[in-house]
């Protein structure tokens, strides 16, 4: 018994259809998953990882999706020939699975006690009472401070973290033999990935479950993962140990997946360049209301009394955790939002105009976002979508010159311009993220508003989009403003740091001074996160 | 449809350089559309009967769609030719009239349309107390017995037929369901469609402005939409002549806000998408996001809704036909025919006529209904 793997996928492919079309997305893998052992699936979005995933709980949409061809055995029994019933029992009892989005993941109408009390009286027929004790203990396992509180919050109530940590609380409720981890920490800061995965190979260890990871990072790879299947294009095309994989990696693209980090590192400050953007204690204030008369009881402090200045050609990075106030920052230097203090724009003072006598300034004040799936219009095509700017702010051109316009700043992003008929839809998250840049750049701004443009890509990808970056910067002598959880991007790229937390400025300087002296606890925390995926304890940052 | 051509349309789409005449996203929904094929043929069938009612007066017409008399060429349809041209003295030439129609046959011709009655028409050759049975129930010398010349009379033709018997004012029923049928569909289009515009409009302004506006807005259309529209309108026809207009003002006063709560919704949820978000940092104007961004995320659930208001619409007027506060007397209206078929039962074919003209257009409009949805249905997948 003790041979047989727990897991066994053989000659798996999985292929959905849409009308006529079938659009084959597995390609005949298989792997082996031992009792106690860590598999990471890695790959790039559209790999087929998460699908394959999918597949070993039968939670794909069938009948659009099917399978040609293959078996998945489970303790040796078939689960794809299984009965429904068996199934079932296998499912949520012992598989179980996390998925990426902690937001989504949990039903918002029900209290954390109900969430994780449901699994355990569906699978176990536990009683009420014994149910709300092994919730209790399930909670503390997974590092939730005061359990006893958090029995009645509501999900909303929960910080990322602490979501995914009730996710993982929900999914060892039964003490699964497999636990199946889609992205677990994709959608969270860096500092609380590193705690959920070192959570994640604690618990793995205390209850001898295996895993399949799947992620697109292989810096948590290599933390997490005894073997490694590299997969692309549906098909696994390189697998093996950990270590010989990052040592001595044969494919292709796996030694492109290992090199994809963002590199290389920003021109010197230079403190004499002209100032495009300056800010004067900026405040952004979001009242607390209370009572029948609706009086202002209180603030939240967004933004509390920040100074940044941003010089042509050079760029400010502003890292901290989610809920620091860095895009609440940007959106008030960008006039999004309402703020107080000084905004010097060019020389000139934009803190007080208006929408109608700010359009004049948004020429050369551009934003990028994001996330590119949802920053761009899915009913416009590219070229409605990059030329609506010329549209407002020099509508003198005619619509040929626009489109010669279009043409080059597609060129400039390295993009196809005979693609700029189609729709957002038919490209990847890369190359959306390309368009929205070009969306800001056709304009020929000065200064840029960079919310996190890397945070929804896959790494591959990010480094590429940095790059594209750096050399716009170089080209147009821009300024950027540089809003980034993520503080390898952010060394690659920015010239000053400043290190926000809770709306204040914790250290601020050039960046070399702060990656390699930093002076705080919290900036320590944020760069062992960052770049060795390492969790700090002891409260510096949040859970 | 075969791969192949699923393909050439997929590389046709691809071409660089050429804008394709639909978007990909719309050239799927059509795709679905089709592929609800009850509601493909429904669509085809009712723009079929749509389109030729829309041609009514050259359908069923008391007036002949062309004539030539004395070597000129006249088109009664289109012009009211005063009876002194043939040799009579009424202001208006009736052409039904057997001295009239010898005048012209003996000196030219006449093309009439296939059914010689017009909605209004009252015909005065019925062979029994109207309402009369469909003149295929009768033998040829029952049908022509009150013609001039008995059965030998040029008049006692197909054309001057009553496929569908009489009302009890001897009016024919068919021409009235054919002229019934446009004036329902027309009066449900300009409905749903004013109602749209309104009601998109209403609800646009709530959900992209919020705070108080959607506040305001929202408690006055709790207070406007439980006001009972049927008993208004009652009060109402009682104080002004009811016509086409006067029935579309007042339901246009209700019917508007059954959109509102969709788009406000759909623009509520879209007006903080990073998209608009991306448009208002590049300085677009508000009127402008609403118009390019916003609109079309509202417009799937609009058109999911369109045909069940246009059903709405064409119930509500029947019923107010039916209950005699409808269009004023005389016009042709489903309503009144069914009212016709409950007061007259000894004719059956009143009631049959009305229910089953009803029963076709509603069906037909539901069943597109049922295929609009899927085709805006992004999950929908086809085995």
């Amino acid at each position: 018994m003790s041979d047989t793997p727990l897991l066994s996928i053989r000659d798996l492919s999985v292929s959905f259809r849409q009308g006529a079309q079938e659009t084959l997305a597995v390609d005949r893998i298989s792997f082996d998953i031992a009792r106690g052992e860590t598999v990471a699936l890695v790959g790039e979005s559209g790999s087929g990882k998460s699908v394959s995933a999918l597949s070993v709980l039968r939670l794909l949409p069938y009948p659009a999706a099917s399978h040609p061809s293959g078996e998945i055995l489970y303790n040796g029994v078939d689960i794809l020939a299984a009965d429904e019933a068996t199934q079932r029992k296998v499912r949520g009892n012992e598989i179980s699975m996390i998925f990426q989005e902690p937001m989504t993941s949990l039903n918002p109408l029900h209290t954390i006690e109900r969430q994780v009390g449901e699994v355990l009286k569906l699978h176990r027929g536990m009683s009420d009472k014994a149910a709300r004790e092994r919730t209790l203990e399930l909670l503390e396992q997974v590092g939730i401070r005061d359990p006893e509180k958090r029995l009645d919050s509501f999900p909303h109530q929960l910080s990322g973290g602490q979501r995914q940590r009730v996710m993982i609380a929900m999914a060892l409720a039964n003490e699964p033999d497999l636990l199946i981890a889609d992205e677990p920490t994709t959608a969270l800061d860096v500092t609380v990935q590193a705690q959920i995965l070192e959570l994640l190979a604690d618990l793995r260890r205390k209850k001898s479950m295996s895993m399949l990871f799947i992620t697109h990072d292989l810096g948590i790879v290599r933390k997490v993962a005894d073997r490694v299947c590299v997969m692309t294009d549906g098909k696994i095309v390189e697998s093996g140990p950990t270590e010989e994989i990052f040592t001595n990696p044969q494919h292709a693209y796996t030694r492109h997946l290992i090199e994809a980090e963002p590199k290389g590192r920003p021109p010197r400050a230079d403190a004499n360049a002209e100032t495009v953007m300056k800010g004067d204690e900026i405040k952004v204030w979001f009242p607390v209301k209370k009572g029948l008369l609706r009086r202002t009881v209180d603030y939240i402090k967004g933004v509390d009394g920040v100074d940044v200045t941003v010089r042509a050609g050079q760029t400010l990075g502003v890292v901290g955790e989610s809920g620091s106030g860095k895009t609440t920052l940007g959106l008030a230097l960008a006039r999004m939002i309402g703020s107080e203090g000084h905004i010097h724009f060019s020389g000139n003072e934009i803190d007080h105009l208006s929408f109608r006598q700010m359009r004049p300034y948004r020429h050369d004040l551009q934003v990028v976002f994001q996330d590119p799936y949802g920053s761009l219009s899915p009913r416009m095509s590219v070229a409605e979508i990059i030329e609506e700017g010329l549209r407002i702010h020099e509508p003198g051109l005619s619509a040929d010159e626009r489109d010669a316009m279009v043409v080059d700043v597609l060129k400039e992003v390295d993009l196809d311009p005979d693609s700029r008929f189609r729709y957002p839809h038919e490209f990847s998250g890369g190359q959306r993220q390309r368009i929205a840049i070009a969306r800001a750049m056709v304009l020929k701004p000065r200064f840029v508003m960079l919310d996190e443009p890397t945070s929804a890509l896959d790494m591959s990808v990010q480094a590429q989009v940095v790059d594209l970056l750096r050399d716009l910067q170089k080209r147009h002598n821009l300024a950027y403003l540089f809003i980034s959880h993520d503080l390898k991007v952010v060394r690659a790229l920015a010239n000053e740091v400043i290190v926000m937390r809770a709306g204040k400025v914790v250290e601020a300087g050039p960046a070399e001074q702060i990656f390699d002296a930093p002076q705080t606890d919290y900036t320590r925390a944020l760069i062992a996160a960052a770049f060795n995926i390492e969790a700090t304890p002891g409260g510096v940052v949040s859970e | 449809m075969s791969d192949i051509q699923v393909q050439s349309e997929v590389a046709a789409a691809r071409r660089p350089g050429r804008r394709p005449w639909l978007s990909p996203i719309n050239r799927r929904r059509w795709q679905n559309f089709c592929a609800n094929r009850r509601g493909y043929w429904s669509l085809w069938i009712f723009l079929i009967l749509f389109v030729l009612s829309l041609f009514a007066e050259f359908l069923a017409n008391d007036k002949p769609i062309l004539a030539y008399y004395k070597g000129e060429v006249l088109f009664p349809v289109l012009v009211d030719y005063p009876e002194e041209k043939f040799g009579g003295f009424l202001a208006v030439t009736d052409y039904r009239d057997p001295i009239i129609s010898e005048e012209i046959a003996a000196n030219g011709w006449v093309v009439w349309p296939p059914i010689r009655y017009s909605y209004r028409t009252v015909n005065n050759e019925i062979p029994e107390a109207a309402p009369a049975k469909p003149s295929w129930m009768y033998s040829k010398e029952e049908r022509c017995g009150r013609y001039l010349h008995g059965v030998d009379d040029p008049a006692c033709t197909p054309g001057n037929w009553n496929w569908l018997g009489t009302d009890d004012q001897a009016r024919d029923v068919l021409s009235r369901v054919i002229y019934g049928f446009r004036i329902s569909v027309l009066f449900g289009l300009i409905l749903t469609g004013a109602s749209a515009l309104i009601g998109v409009s209403a609800g646009a302004i709530q959900g992209y402005f919020g705070g108080w506006t959607d506040l305001l807005f929202q408690r006055f259309i709790e207070i406007w939409s439980s006001i009972p529209v049927l008993y208004l309108i009652l009060i109402i026809a009682a104080v002004l002549p009811p016509g086409f207009f006067i029935l579309l003002g007042i339901m246009l006063l209700f019917s508007w806000v059954a959109f509102v709560g969709v788009v406000r919704a759909e623009f509520l949820r879209a007006r903080n998408f990073e998209y608009v978000s991306a448009a208002r940092a590049l300085g677009v104007s508000n009127r402008t996001i609403i118009f390019r961004h916003l609109l079309p995320n509202a417009m799937v659930a609009t058109l999911t809704f369109l045909p069940f208001i246009l059903n709405g619409s064409i119930t509500t007027l029947t019923s107010l036909d039916f209950l005699g506060f409808g269009l004023p007397p005389g016009s042709p209206s489903l309503g009144e025919l069914l009212r016709q078929g409950q007061r007259n039962l000894n004719a059956p074919w009143l009631g049959i006529a009305g229910f089953l003209s009803l029963s076709i257009m509603l069906s037909l409009l539901i069943f597109i209904g049922e295929a609009v949805r899927d085709a805006f249905d992004p999950r929908k997948t086809f085995k």
